[in-house]
């Protein structure tokens, strides 16, 4: 799914609260997987001047998952350590987003080149 | 053609059961106390029908077959009952093997001439056997495993009682060592009985809770500020002596959390909140004073 | 464009949010507001987002925003009806809205709001009572 506009991030939250459902997640593990959603998407169109968003379900033995991938080909994050950090943010925003959707999945990754740009990938598992 | 086994098990039908029985009563393997023998007589006799059935056609050694669709049932309901009657699955399962003697018995007698066949059949009854017995452990095992997670379900849902306690208070008392997964459950059915109950405080008694670690510290936090955010406050009581030095010592911030000594501080502290009195409080006192 | 609407009931403004909000739309909404509050001289601010599944950073922060303005605008504010799950996630998130007044349901913010109005005119009028002496 591309991320190129606001209103993209209200349909990737739709897909998002859709496949959690399909998945089964309770009322809870879906609302935290589509707010993780929501912020790395927005980090997507802000700081990565737009991109694109997987959705895939896992299944692995018998638990079943749901992994997010954000790929952007903006300027790339110098310092991660930094940008996971509660309270930083080089936008305007409140530095929750990168910390905050990470503390909403079960699974995060981050490989972001400088001038290249980004990708995250979450995963929960019911 | 028929099959030997099928054969001997048709042409000795009551040999069959009575010695099967033999073999059982002897081994010790029967239970009085948990079957009576006639409910034993006629599971065996049903069974060894059952088998007969089963057995006519094809291959012996194949039990998932159509063939022996009935027999499975049969021994599926079996295991059940009896692992519900607290047999083991060793016993469960004995009751196919002890009918392995009585069988090669019969048909070593009725092929005494040709050892080849007796062996083969031998062979085949055995299997045959083996695979039902492993069955009806699987079945038991299975039973055993459902129980064990209907159990864990309602243990979950039984330690996180949400009592209304009155008009607008709730109460959560908890007991037994929290984790982050039952943390979870029981903030999630807190919240949920707040907006079910119009609650406007909550108390969260620790009581029953025996130690309190950095991460139960957070969670509980976290629930106080959930509960906040929601519009209701959260009063924790009940932290005992070991679990305040504990919460010092690690450096966790109870700042903006209310804390009482025991359940009945909290309850007062909440009516006062919600400007409410009980008028029994009243004649207690004068009875004090008295 | 597409806008939330603000109600007046007496001294509150009252604003549900009912649809899955774009930034845009939650942009509008504070300036909608805030312009609001200043053309009617409201005290208070209710906002009911008991239909809104999902409260991401950019939302919880043009939430504590709207409370801020309106203080400013010597107006208070009270968000009521969050969701369990919805209050669950932001505080995982790390947001726990400080500056923000909860209740409930609409009716309980209600009551919250005339009982902080009432205390501020109350002091008001003792406030006028000493300036006669």
């Amino acid at each position: 799914m591309p991320i190129r506009s606001a209103q993209d991030l209200v349909l990737v939250r739709q897909a998002v609260r859709t496949w959690s459902a399909e998945l089964k997640f309770s009322l809870v593990e879906q609302t935290k997987m589509v707010t993780a959603a929501s912020e790395l998407a927005r980090n997507t169109l802000d700081y990565g001047r737009g991109g694109h968003v997987t959705l895939e379900m896992l299944q692995e033995g018998l638990r079943k998952g749901l992994r997010l991938s954000f790929e952007d080909k903006g300027p790339g994050i110098p310092d991660i350590d930094l940008a996971l950090r509660d309270g930083y943010t080089s936008g305007g925003g409140m530095g929750l987003g990168l910390g905050g959707a990470r503390r909403l999945v079960n699974e995060f990754d981050i490989v972001s080149k400088v001038g290249e740009g980004t990708r995250v990938t979450v995963t929960r598992w019911k | 053609m028929t099959t030997r086994i099928h054969a001997i098990l048709k042409k000795y039908p009551s040999e069959l059961l009575t010695e099967w029985l033999n073999v059982m009563t002897t081994g010790g393997m029967r239970r009085d106390a948990l079957m009576k023998e006639a409910e034993l007589r006629e599971q065996c006799a049903e069974f060894l029908r059952l088998l007969t059935q089963a057995t006519e056609q094809g291959n012996l050694t194949d039990i998932t077959g159509a063939s022996f669709t009935q027999a499975r049932e049969m021994l599926e309901r079996l295991s059940r009952s009896r692992s519900l009657q607290g047999f083991s699955p060793a016993e469960t399962a004995t009751f196919i093997f002890s009918l392995k003697q009585p069988l090669f018995d019969r048909l070593r007698g009725e092929y005494a001439s040709q050892p080849q066949v007796v062996a083969e059949e031998m062979w085949t009854a055995t299997l045959l056997l083996d695979r039902l017995g492993l069955y009806t452990t699987e079945v038991h095992q299975r039973a055993r495993e459902e129980v064990i997670m209907r159990q864990q379900q309602e243990m979950l849902e039984l330690s996180t009682p949400v009592v209304q306690l009155w008009d607008r208070i709730v109460c959560l008392p908890l007991i037994g060592t929290l984790d982050s997964g039952r943390t979870q459950t029981v903030m999630e059915t807190l919240l949920q009985r707040i907006v079910e109950t119009g609650a406007e405080i909550a108390i969260i008694d620790i009581t029953g809770v025996p130690t309190v670690d950095t991460l139960t510290a957070q969670h509980l936090i976290k629930t106080v500020t959930a509960t906040r955010l929601m519009g209701a406050e959260c009063v924790i009581s009940g932290i005992r002596p070991q679990i305040a030095q504990t919460i010092v010592h690690l450096g966790v911030d109870l700042a903006g959390v209310v804390t009482k000594s025991s359940v009945a501080g909290a309850f007062n502290w909440a009516l006062k909140r919600l400007n409410q009195t009980i008028s029994a409080q009243q004649s207690l006192r004068a009875s004090g004073k008295a | 464009m597409e806008r939330i609407p603000i109600l007046r009931m007496g001294r509150v403004l009252l604003v549900t949010i009912q649809v899955d909000m774009h930034d845009q739309l939650a942009v509008t909404l504070q300036d909608d507001l805030t312009a609001k509050i200043v053309e009617t001289g409201a005290g208070g601010v209710l906002i009911d987002i008991s239909s809104l599944e999902v409260v991401d950073s950019f939302i919880g922060r043009i939430l504590g925003n709207i409370a801020t303005m309106s203080r400013v605008l010597d107006a208070q504010t009270v968000v009521v009806g969050m969701q369990p799950a919805v209050a669950i996630t932001l505080v995982e998130l790390g947001m726990s809205l400080p500056g923000i007044r909860t209740a409930l349901n609409v009716e309980k913010g209600m009551t919250l709001l005339q009982a902080s109005m009432d205390a501020d005119e109350v002091v008001l009028e003792v406030a006028d009572a000493s300036l006669e002496d």
